[in-house]
Parts: C-alpha cells; structure tokens; sequence
C-alpha cells in the first residue's frame, strides 16, 4: 500500500508522464480512502494551471506595472543603431 | 518608418516583453537583455515575418525561445553540487517533515476552493509570485522551463548531466516547495494572512 508521501510523489510524475499500470492502480485505491491526498490532488492542479497562467498569460501581463526601465530603453534604442550603422546588417 | 521598425517594436511592445521576461526570469538585468536580444534577433529575421500572428505574438514567440535558451544556460551554470543536492531523493528536504514515520500526512492539505474561483482570486496569484521568488533558484528555473516549455524531462535535464528521474525529484521539489509556501502565505476564506 502506498503512504501519502509516495502518493504525493506519484502525483508530481504524473503530470510530466503517464504512470505505469501499477502506479495508477496503487494511485487510484489510495485516492478513494485518502481525502487529504484527494485534496493534495487539486492543489496540484490548482497550482500548475496557476504558474502557467502567472508566468506567460497575457491578460495579467497587461495588468502588471511594472514597465521597461527608461535607461534600459535607451541602451537598447542606441545598441539597435548601433546595428544599423554596421554593414551587412538589415536596414 | 518601416514595417520592420524595431525602435517602434520597442516603443509598442518593450513593456510586455520586459513583463513577460521578468515573470519567467525573476532578475531585471535579465529581462532587459532579454529584450535586446529579442528586438536584434526579430530585426534580422524580419524577412520570415508573414504577417500571419500579430505583430507581438511573433514578437513574443522569439522571446520565448531567448528565456528558455537563458535558463538553460544558468541551470547548466549551476554549481553541480547544488543540482546533485538538490535532486537526490535521500537528501534532507522540507518534504520529510511534513509526513509521520510512516508516510502520513501530518498536517493534510486544506482545501484550496474550487480550481476556477482559485485561478481568478488575485491574492492568490500574487502569493504564487511571491513564492516562486523565495524557491530556491535552481528549482524555480527547473519549474518555470518545464512549464512554459511543455518539454518532457528528459529534454530538459537531459543537457545538464541529471537523468530524467531525478528531475522528476526537483519538480517533486519544487511543486512541494510552492504549495507548502502557498499554504502559509495564501488562506482560501481571504481571512488575511497566514491561517
């Protein structure tokens, strides 16, 4: 029988691949008498929607304040003319 | 003022690019290179531009690589021992602590709400930032490239000298690291903090 810490690693695999037979079944049993793994379950879950969502979705982005620093801005606008200026280069 | 305009790209998407590097590298200095890089390498590749995606999906589409290419780097950069460390399961961790002598949980889990409310409630995102910032590095670059790559774990810890399992160990690791931190920092019924 597979304890709750097992369970909390097998759960972690699983979403980054499928689970032998005998895991998922041993997954499975456990989840039906284990309302704190069910639980540990949806956290997961929870918590890998929410990263992907936090790390790249547009529609927090645009919420975000914090903008590209102004000196930033200028290195960057004199490093690109700096590339136009070098032959060989797009124009 | 061209199509092809990259000091109009910067004027037009360099906040969003330097956001969208920023939430995935957590280091300013980073972000703003990442930006440069993206503008220079866009400039040179206009040519492949079809016009088909918005002008700042294709933008972003190229940043993405630059980041994924950047935390490759710092993670093959790693001090070897803190990979090894950190990525060997008979190693101390917090985890151990949350679990009895025989595998049990000491504290079970609480319930996080329904995953669409929890998704939408913004102190819980903001949490997350937080505690994707107090992951130790290794793991936060570990967890941000297999997120936004979708790479299997064999292509992500392949280059850096680990086998797949044992960076199943430091996603194992990092997902812990997160939702124990969650735990503390984040309360469902938005009572405040801590519990």
């Amino acid at each position: 029988m597979l304890s709750c810490k097992d369970v909390t690693h097998k759960i972690s695999q699983s979403q980054d691949r499928t689970l032998t037979l005998h895991d998922r079944i041993g997954v499975k049993l456990h989840l039906l008498i284990c309302y704190a793994c069910r639980r540990f379950v949806r956290q997961l879950t929870i918590l890998t929607a929410a990263s992907r969502r936090a790390l790249s979705e547009n529609s927090t982005l645009e919420l975000d304040d914090k903008p590209l620093p102004e000196a930033a801005r200028q290195r960057i606008r004199e490093r690109l003319d700096q590339t136009a200026r070098t032959p060989g280069t797009p124009d | 003022m061209t199509a092809t305009d990259p000091k109009r790209w910067l004027q037009e998407h360099g906040d969003y690019l330097y956001r969208y590097a920023l939430r995935q590298l957590r280091d300013s200095a980073l972000a703003e290179d990442m930006v440069q890089e993206t503008l220079l390498a866009a400039w040179q590749s206009a040519d492949s531009y079809t016009g088909q995606a918005a002008e700042k999906t294709w933008l972003t589409g190229i940043l993405k690589h630059k980041i994924i290419d950047c935390l490759r780097k710092q993670l093959r950069e790693a001090p070897v021992d803190d990979i090894t460390a950190l990525s060997d399961s008979a190693a101390e961790s917090g985890i151990d602590q949350l679990f009895d002598a025989r595998g049990h949980w000491i504290t079970p889990p609480r319930n996080w709400g329904s995953p669409h409310k929890t998704l939408e409630n913004h102190q819980f995102v903001e949490a997350l930032q937080r505690c994707l910032e107090r992951l130790k590095p290794t793991l936060a670059r570990v967890f941000t490239l297999k997120e936004i790559s979708g790479n299997s774990n064999e292509e992500i810890c392949g280059e850096l000298g680990i086998s797949a399992s044992n960076c199943g160990v430091l996603l194992y690791r990092a997902r812990m690291g997160l939702r124990q931190c969650l735990e503390v920092l984040w309360s469902p019924d938005r009572s405040g903090g801590g519990n």
